[in-house]
């Protein structure tokens, strides 16, 4: 056997060790719930500048392409309801995740790679704390809760670029475009959309707290680690995007 | 007491520990010297349970505590205080909060007598006023000393000390110095410390013990150290590059 091989099995069951771990730890998100909300504040809130900024501009490109590729064949009426479809079902949380794996996934492995560099974590366990409860659990609840609530506001954003675009140079009212949007709205467009959120959120968390603790090798480790953070979330990402569409719609 | 029995430990092709033996007494201060990369701290994270060895027992009163599980050790551990060579202070936290976050998170004190509970402590280390720092503001000896205050805070039978002088200037080594004594004798703790600072043993130390290729080596009184013809010990204590020891 390979030795790449033989990690990627150690990382498999590292990975599934500490996701047991958080589980069997997620009442302390509530006895250290300060620790929680700092984590959401800084996955969340801070998030919002940038998550916005994706946002306008997937929702205007998505009218501009849509109107390219339908307008020939379906009446215009139906941009509202193109541009929301896609915004909830796919592009809302799958960008939404990919921006906050690259904002929070590596800070979260870079700072949690000092700690374990630094010797924190170990300082943290001689004081009787345990790190997954005290460190991971906070950021994965945080990782879970904020990333549907970042995508709820990234559909928000999106389908307002989408209208402004669709307004000032698609020649589309308002009123159409949001009739269009209201008339074959499901549900379950945005219930799969955030279903996806929460996979991603936690696989963000998770992964940056993985590849934190095992960081080693001075400042050039904690920066492999935070890349490696960043690229392993984004193709589960993209994985995990793909199972739970074919479960939900396959 | 803490007895160490025949541990073994390695870390892939390289066997760190070769069967230590080591018993130190209840009150006691022991300081365990040598060279850079022998195995001194991984020892001691031994003791303390941050590293099982792969053979061989650590009794802490008499109770194995290789075997235990997370929680038997962290039970343990609240009788235990460390500090740490680069002192490991939490950089997201301030000083009061590093200090006073095992009264915190284990005791049921009101946040009025954690406060006191740190300032007391704080001044026992020769520190005031700086409860709202960050580490990033103070000096190497200043965390060092914030360190100490961090291990001591909770009233612990054991401290255990990592290089405690490492990287200090020589008049503040000597305050550290000062401040594990004072400590010891203010508060009747039991001291494991880890150095290759001879300066530092000697003062602080009841008996120093040598560890060299994975063992322990040599046992006795500071006076003895001094004194004895081990030819090993003495290359270390006198810092010569002629000797058993290789210098490269």
């Amino acid at each position: 056997m390979g030795r790449n091989t033989l990690v990627f099995f150690q990382d498999v069951g590292g990975l599934a060790i500490l996701v047991k771990r958080v589980f069997l730890g997620l009442p302390s998100a509530f006895t250290r719930s300060r620790l929680t909300t700092e984590q959401m504040l800084l996955m969340g809130v801070n998030s919002l500048p940038l998550i916005a900024l994706v946002s306008i501009f997937t929702g205007a490109v998505t009218a501009v392409q849509a109107v390219y590729q339908i307008s020939d064949y379906v009446p215009m009426r139906y941009i509202g309801t193109a541009v929301g479809k896609a915004v909830m079902i796919e592009l809302a949380p799958v960008l939404t995740a990919l921006v906050v794996a690259g904002r929070v996934g590596a800070a979260i492995a870079a700072e949690l790679g000092t700690m374990k560099d630094t010797e924190q974590i170990d300082a943290l366990e001689t004081l009787a704390l345990d790190p997954v409860k005290y460190l991971v659990v906070p950021r994965f609840v945080a990782g879970f809760i904020m990333l549907p609530v970042l995508t709820i506001f990234a559909d928000t954003i999106a389908i307002l670029g989408g209208l402004g675009v669709s307004t000032a140079s698609l020649h589309v009212s308002p009123h159409v475009f949001l009739n269009g949007l209201k008339d074959f709205f499901k549900m379950m467009d945005l219930t799969s959309g955030l279903l996806k959120a929460f996979v991603f959120g936690s696989i963000i968390s998770i992964i940056g707290c993985y590849q934190g603790f095992k960081t080693t090798g001075g400042a050039e480790g904690v920066g492999r680690s935070a890349t490696k953070a960043v690229v392993i979330s984004s193709v589960l990402i993209l994985i995990s995007d793909y199972v739970v569409a074919s479960i939900l719609f396959g | 007491m803490i007895e160490i029995k025949e541990v073994h430990k390695s870390f892939a092709q390289n066997e760190v520990l070769r069967g230590v033996n080591l018993t130190i007494q209840k009150g006691e201060t022991m300081v365990i010297i040598g060279r850079s990369g022998c195995g001194k701290s991984v020892l001691l994270k031994h003791i303390i349970g941050l590293l099982k060895p792969d053979q061989g027992k650590i009794l802490v009163d008499g109770e194995d505590i290789t075997s235990y599980n997370d929680n038997e050790l962290n039970k343990l551990r609240k009788r235990f205080g460390m500090l740490f060579q680069a002192s490991a202070l939490f950089d997201s936290m301030s000083v009061d909060e590093n200090v006073g976050l095992g009264l915190r998170e284990h005791t049921d004190l009101p946040e009025t007598e954690i406060k006191k509970k740190v300032t007391k402590t704080l001044k026992l280390v020769g520190l005031s006023g700086i409860e709202e720092k960050k580490p990033a503001e103070l000096s190497g000896g200043m965390k060092k000393r914030v360190g100490l205050a961090r291990a001591i805070a909770m009233d612990p039978e054991y401290v255990l000390y990592d290089e405690p002088t490492t990287g200090v200037d020589p008049i503040m080594a000597d305050v550290i110095n000062e401040l594990i004594v004072s400590c010891r004798n203010a508060l009747s703790i039991t001291s494991i410390a880890v150095t290759h600072d001879i300066v530092s043993a000697h003062k602080i130390a009841d008996r120093i013990a040598m560890l060299y290729e994975g063992k322990i080596i040599f046992i006795g009184t500071p006076e003895e150290t001094k004194n004895t013809d081990h030819p090993v010990v003495r290359q270390f204590i006198e810092g010569s590059a002629q000797g058993p020891i290789p210098a490269l």
